[in-house]
C-alpha cells in the first residue's frame, strides 16, 4: 500500500494544532513559530500533492479507502480531482499568510487580566480549521464530507466569538456582545443548513444504499440507480440549501458581514477565502454530480439568485461605512459570480468558477489582510476615520490599491481571467444573465475606488499622520500574495491545466455540451 | 363473589389516591396517597390474576411491593431531610426547580 | 524580426516595474531610466518600421505568438501580437510622442518629490497602450484597454492629496468601466458568434453571420469607444481629467489613449462595414460630440479644459470619419496622427505657460504672454494654426479630407454630415483663436495671489521647449508629408480598405467652404476678444455660455440621476438588507426565543402541577387507546 499522502496532508495540521495548544502558556512565541512551521510543512505536502496529480489521469487520484462505520456503509474514502487539488493548494497556501498576519492578534492585552486571550488556542484553532477544510476537499464519501462540513463550524465559532477585532467602535462590553451575536448567528445559520443537509444525506443513503460518491455516481451514470424525479429534487434542495448558506448566496448571506466584521481580519480571511469555498466546491462536486437532472431543473432559479447576489452585494458594498463589512459584501458579490459560473453548465463557466474560487481567495486575502494592517494602526474600522494614508504610508496604500484592483478584476491580475471566463460561459448559455452580470464589474470599480479614495487620498486626516508604513512581517504577507495575483493573471495555465479535465468530467456528469458558436453551427 | 367488584374497588382507591396527590400539600399525606395508588394497582393486578387464572399478576404485585418498600425508604428520607432544612413538609415550598 | 515586437512592450514594462518597485534609491536616476526605456521602445519601433517598408504592401504584417494565455475547452486566448501598418502607425505615434513627453516631464516635474513614480506610471501607460495596439485578439486588446485606464487613473490622481484630483481619477475610471462593459460584451458576442475573438478569424468571417449580430457587436464596440475616447454620452470624465499633470493631459488625454476608440472602430472595420445601422450610430455620436466638445471649448476659461473640449471635438471628427466606413477610415487615422502632434504640442505649450505662471490655469489671468515666452508662443501658435486648418499645415489636410469624406457619404446624410463638420470647423477656429488671444495677446492681466506672490512669467527650460519644437515641426509638416501622392492612404489601404464615395461637390469647393468658415470663426473671435480688453472676471454670459461652462449640464444630469439616485438606492438597500432580509433571520430567532419563553412557564417547579399533567397525559393516552379499539 502506498503512502497515504492525502491523509498526511490533512493530519499534519491537525497534529500541529494539538501540539500548538499544548505549548505552555508562557512560551507564546514558540507556539506561533510552531504553528507557522506546521502550516509551511503542510504547504510543502500540498505542493507534493499538486505535483503528483496528473491532469490527464483518472478522475480521482491518490485515493485511499478504509472501512469506518461498517454497519452504515460509511467509509473513510479520499481522493482528489482537479478541482479539489486546486482548492487544497489554495488552502495550504493561504494559511501561512493568515497565521503571519494574525501574529499579534491574539496577544494578551498588557496587564488587564480580564481580557487575556489564549494565544496558543488561536493558532491551534486556525490549524484545526485548515485540517478539516483540506479533508473536506478530498473526501469522496458523502457522510465523511458531511461530518467535516459540520465539524469545521466548531473551531470557526470559537475563532469568531473568542478573538474579536480590537478596533471596535463601541465599548468593550458592546464589542463582546456584537461578537457573540456574530458568532452565534454564524453557528446557527450554518447548523440549520447542515441539519437539512443531514436529512438529505440520510435520504440519499436510503435511496442509494451507499455513501460512496464514486459508487453512487457510477450507478447513476449506468442507470442501475433510478431516482424518482421528485426524490432527486428534494435531495438536491437539501444539499444545495446547506451549500448556499455556506457560499453564501442571497438571501442567505446576512451572517457573513457580521462574522467578517466582528472577527479579526485573519479570521475574516479564513471565513471568506477558505471555509466558504467548501460551499461552492460542494455545489460542483455533490449537487451536479449526484443530482444532475435536479440541478438542471433548479438552474433558472439559482441563476437569478446568483445575479441578485452579484448586483445586490455590490450595491450594498457601495453603501457600507465599515471597511470590513464592505469587503464582506464585495465577497457576496463575488460568490454570486462563482455560483453563476457553476450553474451556467458550460466548460468556460465551470473552469472559470473553479479558477474564481482560487483567485478570489488570493485577492480577498490581499485586500483584507492589508486592510487589517491599516485598521490595526488606526484602531478603527470606519472609512470616515481615514484619509490621506497614501501620503504617510505609500507602500501600504500601494498594496491596498493592488488588492483593490484585483478585487475589481483588472486585466493582468488573476481575478480577471476567472471573471471573464465565467462571464463568457454564462453569456454563451444565458445571454441576458451574462449582460446583467457585467454590470457587476462597473459596480466593483465603484466600491473599490470609493474605498480607496476615501481612505488613501486627500489631505492627511487627524490620527493618520505619523502612521508607520508596512513592516517586514506585513510585507512578507502582502508581497507574495501580490506576486501570485500577477503571476496567475499573466500565466494561469498551471491552474487551468489541472482544472480543465475535472470540469470535463462534471460536464459529462450533467450531460451538457457547450453551445456551438453560431458560425460553426451554421456550417 | 364476582372479581370485577375488586376492580371497582381498585379504581376507587386509585382515584382517592390520585386526588390526594393533587389536592393535599403535606408531603406525608401525598406520600401516603401514592402508596394508596400503588396498592390500588396491586389489588387490580391480583384481581386480574384471579380472573385470568394465571400467576402473572400476582408476581408483578410482588414486584410492586418491593419497589414500594424501596420507595418508602428513599421517599421518607427525602421528606425528613426536607423538613429538617425547611421546617415545613409542604410540597409547594420545594419549588426550587423552576427557573 | 517579429521577435522584436515583444520588446516594444517589454522595455516600458520593465521601466514601470523597476521604477515602481525600486524604492527611494532610484529617485535620482528614475526619470532617466524611464525616458531611456521609452526611447528604447521608440527605436525598436523605428527598426521594425524600416523593416516593414522593405517589404511589399501585402506581406507587411508581422505576427508573434508568445504563449497560450487562457486555455479552456473551446476557449483559446493567446498572448500574441500582430504588427501591421495600422498598428505600426500607432506604435510610432505612441512611442514617439511618448518619448518626447518623457523628456518634457523631466523638466516639468523637476520639483515634485514623487517624480520617479510619475515616470513609472508613464512607462506603465506606454506598455499598456502598446499592448492595446499590437494585440492580435480582442481579449488582449482588452488587457491594454483597461491597462491604459489604470495608468490614466493613476496619473490623473497623481496629486492625490488634492481631493479634486482623486475624484476626477475615480470618475475617469468609472466612466471608462461603463465603456469597458461594452467591450467585454462585444467580446462575449464574438465568442458565441464566431467561437473566437482573434482579429483574423473574426474579421474574416463577418460574412457568415447575420447583420443583427454584427450590429449588436458594433454597438457594443462603439460603447467601448465612447468611454475611452470621451464621446457623448460618456464624455464627462475628460474635462475633469485635466486635474492630472499637464504632460499626462498631453500624452494620454490628447494624443494617444483617447484615440484608442478610433483605433478600435477602424480595426473592427469589417464588422462595421457589415452593419450599416451601427455605422449610422457611430456617425451620429461623432457628429454630436464634435459640436458638443466645440461648444464646451468655447466657454471654458481654464486653458486645459478649453483644450480638453477641443480634444473631444477633434476625436468626434475621427469617430465620424470612422463611421463613414471605407470612405473615412484612412482619414480618421490620418487626422488622429496629425492631431497627436498638434494637440500634444498645444498641451505642452499650455503646460509651459502654467509652469511660468505659478500653475495658474485661468486664461483671463494671462494676457500678453508672447513677450515673455517666445518659444512657447511660436510653437503654440503653430499648433494653433494647424488645428484650425490653416492652409498648408497638418490640420488643413487631415480635417479637409474628413469634411470631403463626410460630403462623399452621399445623399441627405452626406449633406447633413458635411454641414456639421463645416460648422465644427468654424467653431474650432473660434475657440482656438480665443485661447490664443486670451493667452498671448492683449494686456497682461495677472495679479499677485493671496500671499502676495506675483507671477514672473518666464520661458521654460530646454528639456521642455525641445519637445515642443519637435511637435511643432510635426504640426506643420506631417499633414503635407502624408498627403503628397496620397502616401498615407496607400500605406494604410491594405489594412483598412478605401473607397472614394460619391462626392456631390468638388474637392476644391469643399476646401473653399472650409476656408470661408475658418475666416468667419477667427473674425468673430477677434471681434469678441481681440479688439477690446478682456475682463479678468468672466461675465455672466448667455444661457448657452453658462450651460457650456458647466459642460452643457451633463455633469448636473449625472449628479442628480446617477450619483444622487445611486446614493438613495444603496442607502435604501442597506436599510432593506438590515430590516427585511436580516429581519427575517433575526425574526425567526426572536420568535423561537419567544416560543420557548412561553413553554418555559409550564415548568413552574410545583410537583403537584407536574402530577396533574402526568395524570392528564395518562388519561388522554388511555382514552386514545380505547377510542382506537372502538374504531
Amino acid at each position: 500500500m502506498s503512502f497515504p499522502l492525502l491523509t498526511a496532508t490533512a493530519a499534519l495540521p491537525a497534529i500541529g494544532a494539538i501540539a500548538t495548544a499544548a505549548v505552555p502558556a508562557a512560551r507564546r512565541t514558540a507556539a506561533k513559530w510552531l504553528a507557522l512551521g506546521v502550516s509551511l510543512a503542510t504547504l510543502v505536502l500540498a505542493g507534493v500533492v499538486f505535483a503528483r496529480f496528473e491532469p490527464g489521469g483518472d478522475r480521482y487520484q491518490l485515493t485511499e479507502s478504509h472501512a469506518w462505520i461498517a454497519d452504515f456503509g460509511v467509509r473513510y474514502e479520499l481522493g482528489v480531482d482537479g478541482i479539489g487539488v486546486a482548492l487544497l493548494a489554495l488552502t495550504a497556501l493561504l494559511i501561512p499568510f493568515v497565521i503571519l498576519a494574525g501574529w499579534h492578534d491574539a496577544d494578551p492585552l498588557e496587564t488587564n487580566s480580564s481580557r487575556w486571550r489564549p494565544t496558543q488556542g488561536f493558532f491551534a484553532l486556525i490549524l484545526m480549521v485548515e485540517a478539516m477544510v483540506i479533508l473536506s476537499f478530498v473526501a469522496t464519501d458523502v457522510f465523511l464530507f458531511y461530518i467535516l462540513f459540520e465539524a469545521m463550524l466548531i473551531p470557526m465559532y470559537f475563532l469568531i466569538g473568542g478573538f474579536g477585532d480590537r478596533a471596535h467602535a463601541g465599548s468593550d462590553e458592546n464589542a463582546a456582545a456584537q461578537r457573540s451575536y456574530a458568532a452565534v448567528k454564524f453557528l446557527l445559520y450554518n447548523l440549520a443548513g447542515g441539519l437539512i443537509m443531514l436529512a438529505a444525506v440520510i435520504g440519499l443513503y436510503v435511496v442509494a444504499g451507499s455513501f460512496s460518491l464514486s459508487e453512487i455516481a457510477e450507478a447513476r451514470a449506468n442507470g442501475s440507480l433510478e431516482m424518482a424525479t421528485s426524490t432527486e429534487r428534494w435531495l438536491f434542495l437539501g444539499f444545495f440549501f446547506a451549500f448556499a448558506v455556506k457560499a453564501p448566496l442571497w438571501p442567505l448571506h446576512t451572517w457573513l458581514p457580521n462574522a467578517m466584521g466582528e472577527a479579526t481580519t485573519p479570521v475574516a480571511v479564513l471565513i471568506t477565502a477558505v471555509v466558504d469555498k467548501v460551499g461552492t466546491f460542494a455545489m460542483l462536486r455533490f449537487c451536479l454530480q449526484l443530482f444532475p437532472e435536479a440541478s438542471k431543473w433548479a438552474t433558472p432559479v439559482i441563476i437569478v439568485l446568483a445575479l441578485i447576489s452579484i448586483v445586490y452585494g455590490a450595491l450594498l458594498a457601495v453603501g457600507q461605512r465599515d471597511i470590513k463589512r464592505l469587503i464582506a459584501y464585495a465577497s457576496i458579490s463575488h460568490f454570486g459570480f462563482i455560483v453563476l459560473g457553476i450553474f451556467a453548465m458550460t466548460s468556460q463557466g465551470q473552469s472559470g468558477a473553479t479558477l474564481y474560487m482560487v483567485n478570489h481567495g488570493l485577492s480577498t486575502a490581499a485586500l483584507m489582510l492589508v486592510a487589517g494592517f491599516l485598521i490595526t494602526r488606526r484602531g478603527s474600522r470606519l472609512i470616515a476615520d481615514y484619509g490621506g494614508v497614501q501620503k504617510v504610508a505609500p507602500v501600504l496604500a500601494g498594496t491596498f490599491l493592488i488588492g483593490g484592483l484585483a478585487t475589481l478584476s483588472l486585466p493582468g491580475l488573476a481575478p480577471f481571467v476567472s471573471e471573464f471566463l465565467v462571464l463568457v460561459g454564462v453569456f454563451s448559455a444565458y445571454p441576458v444573465a451574462g449582460i446583467i452580470a457585467t454590470v457587476g464589474i462597473v459596480l466593483a470599480a465603484l466600491y473599490v475606488l470609493v474605498l480607496y479614495q476615501r481612505t488613501m487620498t486627500g489631505p492627511v486626516r487627524e490620527g493618520i499622520g505619523g502612521m508607520p508604513d508596512l513592516k517586514v512581517r506585513e510585507l512578507a504577507v502582502a508581497l507574495p500574495l501580490i506576486a501570485l495575483l500577477i503571476f496567475l493573471g499573466v500565466f494561469p495555465k498551471p491552474v487551468t491545466d489541472v482544472v480543465n479535465p475535472a470540469v470535463q468530467h462534471t460536464m459529462h456528469d450533467v450531460q451538457k455540451k457547450d453551445p456551438q458558436p453560431e458560425v460553426e453551427a451554421a456550417k | 363473589m364476582n372479581p370485577v367488584n375488586y376492580l371497582y374497588l381498585a379504581a376507587l382507591l386509585f382515584t382517592i389516591g390520585a386526588s390526594g396527590v393533587l389536592i393535599r400539600r403535606n408531603a406525608i399525606v401525598v406520600f401516603m396517597c401514592i402508596e394508596l395508588m400503588l396498592n390500588a394497582c396491586n389489588l387490580a393486578l391480583v384481581a386480574f390474576s384471579r380472573m385470568h387464572g394465571n400467576l402473572d399478576g400476582q408476581i408483578i404485585a410482588f414486584f410492586t411491593m418491593v419497589v414500594a418498600a424501596a420507595e418508602v425508604v428513599i421517599g421518607l428520607a427525602i421528606i425528613v431531610s426536607l423538613f429538617r432544612s425547611r421546617h415545613s413538609a409542604s410540597v409547594d415550598d420545594a419549588s426550587l426547580m423552576k427557573l | 524580426m517579429e521577435n522584436l515586437i515583444a520588446l516594444l512592450v517589454a522595455a516600458p514594462l520593465l521601466g514601470a516595474a523597476v521604477l515602481l518597485c525600486g524604492g527611494r534609491r532610484l529617485d535620482r536616476a528614475g526619470h532617466w531610466i524611464g525616458t531611456a526605456l521609452a526611447a528604447a521602445s521608440f527605436v525598436t519601433g523605428v527598426v521594425l518600421f524600416t523593416d516593414m517598408l522593405g517589404r511589399g504592401a501585402e506581406d507587411r504584417a508581422l505576427h508573434q505568438h508568445l504563449y497560450s494565455w487562457i486555455p479552456v475547452e473551446g476557449f483559446q486566448a493567446d498572448v500574441a501580437f500582430q504588427l501591421d501598418q495600422l498598428s505600426m502607425t500607432f506604435v510610432l505615434l505612441i512611442t514617439g510622442v511618448g518619448t518626447l513627453i518623457h523628456i518634457y516631464s523631466i523638466g516639468y516635474m523637476e520639483h515634485d518629490e514623487r517624480r520617479r513614480r510619475f515616470f513609472g506610471y508613464l512607462n506603465l501607460f506606454l506598455a499598456a497602450m502598446l499592448i492595446l495596439v499590437i494585440a492580435d485578439n480582442y481579449l488582449l486588446l482588452y488587457v491594454g484597454w483597461e491597462g491604459v485606464g489604470l495608468a490614466s487613473y493613476l496619473l490623473i490622481g497623481f496629486w492625490q492629496h488634492k481631493p479634486s484630483a482623486a475624484t476626477a481619477a475615480k470618475k475617469a475610471f468609472l466612466v471608462n468601466r461603463v465603456g469597458d462593459m461594452g467591450l467585454s460584451i462585444a467580446i462575449m458576442l464574438m465568442f458565441t458568434t464566431f467561437g473566437t475573438f482573434a482579429f483574423g478569424p473574426v474579421l474574416g468571417a463577418t460574412g457568415d453571420t447575420s447583420e443583427g449580430k454584427l450590429t449588436a457587436i458594433g454597438l457594443m464596440l462603439l460603447l467601448a469607444a465612447c468611454g475611452k475616447s470621451a464621446q457623448v454620452p460618456l464624455q464627462s470624465w475628460l474635462g475633469d481629467a485635466m486635474e492630472g499633470p499637464t504632460p499626462v493631459s498631453a500624452l494620454i488625454h490628447a494624443a494617444t489613449m483617447v484615440t484608442a476608440g478610433v483605433y478600435l472602430i477602424v480595426r473592427s472595420g469589417a464588422i462595421f462595414n457589415g452593419a450599416p445601422d451601427a455605422q449610422l450610430v457611430v456617425v451620429v455620436v461623432g457628429a454630436v460630440t464634435l459640436l458638443f466638445g466645440a461648444i464646451v471649448g468655447c466657454a471654458k476659461d481654464d486653458i486645459k479644459k478649453a483644450l480638453a473640449g477641443s480634444t473631444m471635438s477633434q476625436i468626434g471628427y475621427m469617430i465620424l470619419a470612422a463611421g463613414l466606413g471605407p470612405i473615412g477610415y484612412v482619414f480618421a487615422i490620418m487626422h488622429l496622427v496629425t492631431h497627436g502632434f498638434f494637440k500634444a504640442g498645444l498641451f505642452l505649450g499650455a503646460g509651459s505657460v502654467m509652469h511660468g505662471m505659478n500653475d495658474e490655469v485661468d486664461m483671463r489671468k494671462y494676457g500678453g504672454l508672447r513677450k515673455y515666452m517666445p518659444v512657447t508662443f511660436v510653437t503654440f501658435g503653430l499648433g494653433y494654426l494647424a488645428i484650425i486648418g490653416f492652409p498648408g499645415l497638418s490640420g488643413f489636410f487631415s480635417k479637409d479630407m474628413i469634411i470631403e469624406a463626410a460630403f462623399a457619404k452621399g445623399g441627405t446624410e452626406g449633406w447633413i454630415l458635411g454641414s456639421v463638420t463645416l460648422l465644427g470647423a468654424a467653431i474650432t477656429a473660434f475657440y482656438m483663436t480665443r485661447v490664443m488671444l486670451l493667452t498671448f495677446f492683449g494686456e497682461k492681466r495677472w495679479q499677485p495671489d493671496a500671499e502676495g506672490h506675483e507671477p514672473h512669467p518666464h520661458e521654460s527650460p530646454k528639456s521642455m521647449t525641445i519637445p515642443m519644437i519637435v511637435l511643432a515641426f510635426g504640426s506643420v509638416f506631417a499633414g503635407g508629408f502624408f498627403s503628397i501622392g496620397d502616401r498615407f492612404m496607400h500605406w494604410l489601404e491594405p489594412v483598412t480598405g478605401h473607397d472614394h464615395g460619391h462626392a456631390p461637390v468638388s474637392a476644391a469647393t469643399v476646401t473653399a467652404a472650409t476656408m470661408v468658415v475658418l475666416v468667419i470663426g477667427v473674425a468673430i473671435a477677434w471681434a469678441m476678444y481681440g479688439r477690446k480688453p478682456v475682463p479678468a472676471v468672466a461675465p455672466r454670459g448667455s444661457l448657452l455660455t453658462r450651460a457650456a461652462r458647466r459642460d452643457l449640464l451633463q455633469d448636473d444630469f449625472n449628479h442628480v440621476v446617477l450619483v444622487r439616485g445611486g446614493e438613495h438606492l444603496t442607502r435604501s438597500l442597506v436599510y432593506v438588507d438590515h430590516t427585511l432580509v436580516d429581519g427575517v433571520v433575526n425574526g425567526t430567532a426572536a420568535s423561537m426565543g419567544g416560543l420557548s419563553g412561553r413553554l418555559r412557564k409550564l415548568q413552574n417547579g410545583y410537583a403537584r402541577s407536574y402530577a396533574v399533567s402526568m395524570f392528564g397525559g395518562a388519561a388522554v393516552l388511555i382514552a386514545a387507546t380505547l377510542l382506537m379499539r372502538a374504531v
